[in-house]
Order: structure tokens, then C-alpha cells, then sequence
């Protein structure tokens, strides 16, 4: 009976849709784009405030440098950290090929770009007499810059989801670097939501692929949510 | 991590004292010991990996060993290269030639025949080149590039697509010279056997991703390799091979020396044998044999005057 009905719906018989699966995939997922937003986020966040403060020579140039970070092709930063943590490569001592920690590596990559230049946006597009209102009143720098994050941070509140919208969609790096890994024991090591898609479409199970990337889809709908949820509390944003 | 970290160094520690004192037997325990909490890397084909066969194989390997097995698909072409950079310690491959160069160029230690399967041609159920149940590949290929019927390559330097290649080549056509119908998709065999059933177009897969996926698909078996009588020409041998540790110290070679024991053991061997999908045998187990060939493995056309260099050899 129960080997008649494995034949007859073939596609759940070979169905690897058991909760440890996804809820390791998830996980693995979350880790590595959440880890690597909030480094992108860090370094990001005082380049942004950096350079839409002050005025120099060549600010237009960065900018443009920036922006074109933003579109980076996601196979070629894979390739190029997949040169960096291999064996044969500069840091190849460190046997981080085929990790979660190479995959952070390359979504940093990729979002900090995204953050970087969503946020700059948002900065310089506070009005100039809301800082000079701050310095007037007698504001040190950093005063001025927690004004002018106070006054932007829906902004930059997108900068962050749009890079981590970026970093856990994105599968042509973590699949070069990280290998999409799962152990004999069913859970994933370096296999995201994004390459258990492409490996169920592969296999043929379309119906697998269209789950998990339901999954995917409803995540960053929470991760959207949160984070717009977050702003409004704080008094609403513009 | 840390407590198998210094289980590690203890029983390094412990071996070698054994060692110094004389104890000239090392126990299995003592083995095993050295190797837990370690992770092998094996770089293999989607054809091994897309089959489950793999998950069945390691399980109980990592069980035994207290180690893991970090199992990365690749085609046969790039878990070469990614060997040849020290990035895996084992590779499980089907392309022969592919094989061989890579061990006369001294990045292989090892090798061993682990199981084979075959290849079939397959395509949609109306035939348009007429080659249903030939027993002759090179005809059937000629018959489709006669008929212009579509077909989808690999395309992609795998242990298949180098197979495909050198059935063109036995074929008298070279495989740059036919025209539009003939696809290069670039990508896995799963990908391809989805391309090639949108299009009802011919394709060549190994028969185990074939029948893993034979529920899907619309397409058919046209011509049979030789696991049911057909041609020999469509063999399609699998190897496992240590990466050497002479040209990468890095690369776990203990480790990968028990796993290519334990998978050419009868153990693994007999995993292999019962592996079935859609109640099928996908693979025959090759490494046991009653008469053994104990000849180390040497590729072919092999000479040591060669000095590892893989032109000198290929020119002889």
C-alpha cells in the first residue's frame, strides 16, 4: 500500500521537505546574510556619513564608484573571493573555502555597496539647515551626525533591507564559495535557501523549488515588516 | 569543537608515544581516533550527488569515523580543478581521460575503480531520427545529426559532455560544426534532461540521474548502454581518487584514504549495490573482485620516463 502510493506521487516520495532540512537551510541562510549585512552595515554606515558631509574634489567620482558597487555581478565577486580564501590564494592558510565564513565574505561584498549608497542618498539628502541648525546650537560633529541619522533613518533603514534583500536572494556567490553543502544527516552546512532551490530544479522537483522559495519570499516580507514596523514606532518616517 | 580539537592532539599524542615505545600494531581505535572530529572534503559529479547515493554512502562513514563529510557537486571537469588547487582531499569522477590527466600531472595519489553505470540516449517518445532501440550509438548519433533533431549538450566539460564529445568523434562529426540544432546548455544533467523535455529533444545522461528523474519526464531510453546489452562505447565507469598530499599538505589524506577504504570496502560496495531509485539499481559496484587486479593503478599509455609531463606521454 504505502510502496504503490510512493510510486504514484513520485514527487513526494522523494520529497526532502522534513523540517530539520528547511529549518537548518533557513538557518543557515539567516546567519549568513544577517551576519553579513550587519558587518556591510558597520562599515558602511560612517563611509555614508563621511562623505555626504563634507565636500572635496572627486566626491562626485566616489559616488559614481559607489553606485557602480551597487551592480556588481554576483558570480564574479564569487569567483574573485573563491581566488582570495582558496587553498592556492592569498588566504588560503585560513581554509575557509567551502564555509559559511567565505559565504559572509561575499555577501559582504555585494551589500556593502547596496548600503553604502542607499544610505549616502538618504544622508545627503537631509536639508542642509537641519545640520547647520544642529552646529548653531552649538553641536560637536558627532552631534550633528546623530541629527542627521535621527533624521534619516528610514533611509537608511531601507539601505539595510535593500542590502539584505540583496545578500539572501543572491545564490551565484554562496553557491562558488560556499559549495551548497549538505551533511548525510539531512541538515545544511553552506546550502542556502537560494541554492536548495537551484539544486531541487535541477533534480527536477519544481514543486520542492516553488516552497522553498516561498519561504524565501515570505522571509524577507517579515524582514521588511519588522523593520518598517521598527520606524513607526519611533514616531512614524518620512 | 575545542574538546575534539584536544581528543585530536591527545590521541596524536598517544599514537606517537605507541610509536616510540615499539608498540609496532596500531588498533582500529587508535586510527580512528586521529581522524575524528575532522571533515573530509569531496568534490564530486551531479551524477553521484543529485542521486542521493552519496548521502547513503557518507552517512554511515561519518558515523564510524566521528568525522564529516563535506560532499560539494560540481561537474567532473571543475571538482578536477578544484582538487588540483588543494580545495578537496578526494574527487569522485567518471572521465577517464580526465582522470588520468590529472594523475600524471601528480595531483592524484590512489586511485581506485569504485562502480560503474552506463550511459543512454534519450529523447521525446515520437523519435524523429528514427534511432528507438538501435544498438549502435555512433549510428544513432549520426541519424540525429542527419535528421537535424534537436539535442541538447552538457556543454559543460563533464564526465558526460566529455563522453558525448568522443561519440561525436567516433561519429566522424566534430561537435563545432553541427548546426543550430545542437544546444550547449552549459549546465548539470538534471537542467539539461529539463531542457531536452520542454524541447522533446535527444540528450545523452548517465542512467542514474535518468531514472531518478524518469517520473517527471516524458522522455525515453533510444538507445541502451551495455547494463542492458548495448553498446560498450556507452561504459561509464566511476573512479575515486585521493588528492596528493606531496603537492598540498593541507589536504586531509588520512581521512580521505579511510573514506575511498570504506566505500570500495564490502560495506560501501554493498550500499552501492542496493541503492535504487524508482525501485531501479542505479550503480554496480566495482572495487571487489575475486581476481583482483593488484597492479597499483597506472593511467593509460603510462610511462615513468614521461616524468609527470602529460604532453611527452599523450605524443607517444
Amino acid at each position: 500500500m504505502s510502496l504503490e502510493s510512493a510510486t504514484t506521487v513520485p514527487l513526494l516520495a522523494g520529497f526532502p521537505f522534513e523540517w530539520n532540512y528547511i529549518r537548518s537551510i533557513i538557518v543557515v541562510s539567516l546567519y549568513v546574510s544577517v551576519a553579513a549585512v550587519a558587518l556591510s552595515t558597520l562599515v558602511s554606515l560612517p563611509i555614508a556619513l563621511a562623505v555626504g558631509f563634507s565636500d572635496f574634489r572627486g566626491k562626485g567620482l566616489l559616488t559614481s564608484i559607489i553606485n557602480t558597487g551597487m551592480g556588481f555581478p554576483s558570480v564574479v565577486v564569487g569567483l574573485a573571493v573563491l581566488f582570495t580564501v582558496s587553498n592556492e590564494g592569498p588566504l588560503g592558510s585560513l581554509e575557509l573555502v567551502f564555509t559559511r565564513e567565505a559565504m559572509i565574505m561575499s555577501q559582504f561584498v555585494l551589500a556593502a555597496p547596496v548600503i553604502t549608497g542607499v544610505s549616502l542618498a538618504a544622508v545627503s539628502s537631509v536639508e542642509q539647515n537641519v545640520r547647520d541648525a544642529a552646529y548653531a546650537m552649538g553641536g560637536t560633529r558627532l552631534d550633528v551626525a546623530l541629527v542627521t541619522i535621527k533624521e534619516a533613518r528610514y533611509g537608511i533603514a531601507t539601505a539595510v533591507l535593500a542590502g539584505f534583500g540583496r545578500a539572501i536572494s543572491e545564490v551565484g556567490s554562496v553557491l562558488i564559495v560556499g559549495g551548497n553543502i549538505a551533511g548525510a544527516d539531512g541538515t545544511s552546512k553552506t546550502r542556502t535557501l537560494t541554492t536548495a532551490i537551484q539544486l531541487e530544479a535541477q533534480r527536477g522537483r519544481f514543486e520542492t523549488a516553488m516552497i522553498l522559495g516561498a519561504v524565501l519570499l515570505a522571509i524577507v516580507l517579515v524582514v521588511n515588516g519588522i523593520v518598517v514596523r521598527l520606524g513607526s514606532d519611533e514616531g512614524g518616517y518620512r | 569543537m575545542t574538546i575534539q580539537r584536544r581528543e585530536f592532539i591527545a590521541a596524536l599524542a598517544g599514537g606517537g608515544a605507541a610509536g616510540l615505545a615499539g608498540c609496532s600494531t596500531l588498533t582500529g581505535d587508535d586510527s580512528d581516533a586521529e581522524i575524528s572530529g575532522e571533515t573530509l572534503t569531496l568534490t564530486t559529479t551531479s551524477s553521484t550527488y543529485n542521486t542521493g547515493l552519496l548521502d547513503e554512502l557518507n552517512a554511515p562513514f561519518e558515523d564510524r569515523y566521528g568525522v564529516s563529510v563535506d560532499a560539494v557537486s560540481q561537474g567532473t571537469g571543475q571538482a578536477l580543478e578544484t582538487a588540483r588547487n588543494g580545495d578537496s582531499d578526494v574527487v569522485m569522477v567518471h572521465a577517464r581521460s580526465l582522470e588520468d590527466e590529472f594523475m600524471e600531472a601528480g595531483y592524484g595519489v590512489n586511485r581506485r575503480d569504485l562502480m560503474y553505470n552506463d550511459f543512454v540516449v534519450i529523447g521525446g517518445p515520437d523519435d524523429p531520427a528514427g534511432i528507438g532501440g538501435s544498438d549502435d550509438v555512433t549510428e544513432a548519433f549520426t541519424a540525429i545529426a542527419d535528421s537535424e533533431s534537436p539535442f541538447v549538450s552538457r556543454g559543460d566539460d563533464s564526465g558526460t559532455h566529455t563522453k558525448e564529445l568522443e561519440i561525436w568523434d567516433e561519429a566522424g562529426r566534430s561537435a563545432d560544426e553541427l548546426g543550430e540544432w545542437y544546444q550547449e546548455a552549459g549546465q548539470g544533467m538534471g537542467d539539461v534532461i529539463n531542457m531536452a523535455n520542454q524541447q522533446g529533444a535527444y540528450t545523452l545522461s548517465d542512467r542514474g540521474t535518468y531514472l531518478d528523474m524518469q517520473g517527471e519526464v516524458d522522455l525515453e531510453i533510444h538507445v541502451q548502454g551495455p547494463i542492458e546489452d548495448g553498446p560498450e562505447l556507452l561504459a561509464n565507469p566511476y573512479g575515486i581518487v585521493a588528492v596528493n598530499p606531496a603537492v598540498h599538505d593541507n589536504v586531509e589524506y588520512d581521512l580521505a584514504m579511510a573514506y575511498i577504504g570504506f566505500i570500495t570496502g564490502p560495506e560501501g560496495q554493498d550500499l552501492i549495490e542496493n541503492y535504487t531509485a524508482n525501485g531501479e539499481q542505479l550503480f554496480y559496484p566495482e572495487a571487489l573482485s575475486e581476481e583482483p587486479n593488484f597492479r597499483q593503478y597506472v593511467p593509460e599509455g603510462w610511462s615513468a620516463d614521461g616524468g609527470g609531463n602529460s604532453s611527452d606521454s599523450s605524443d607517444e
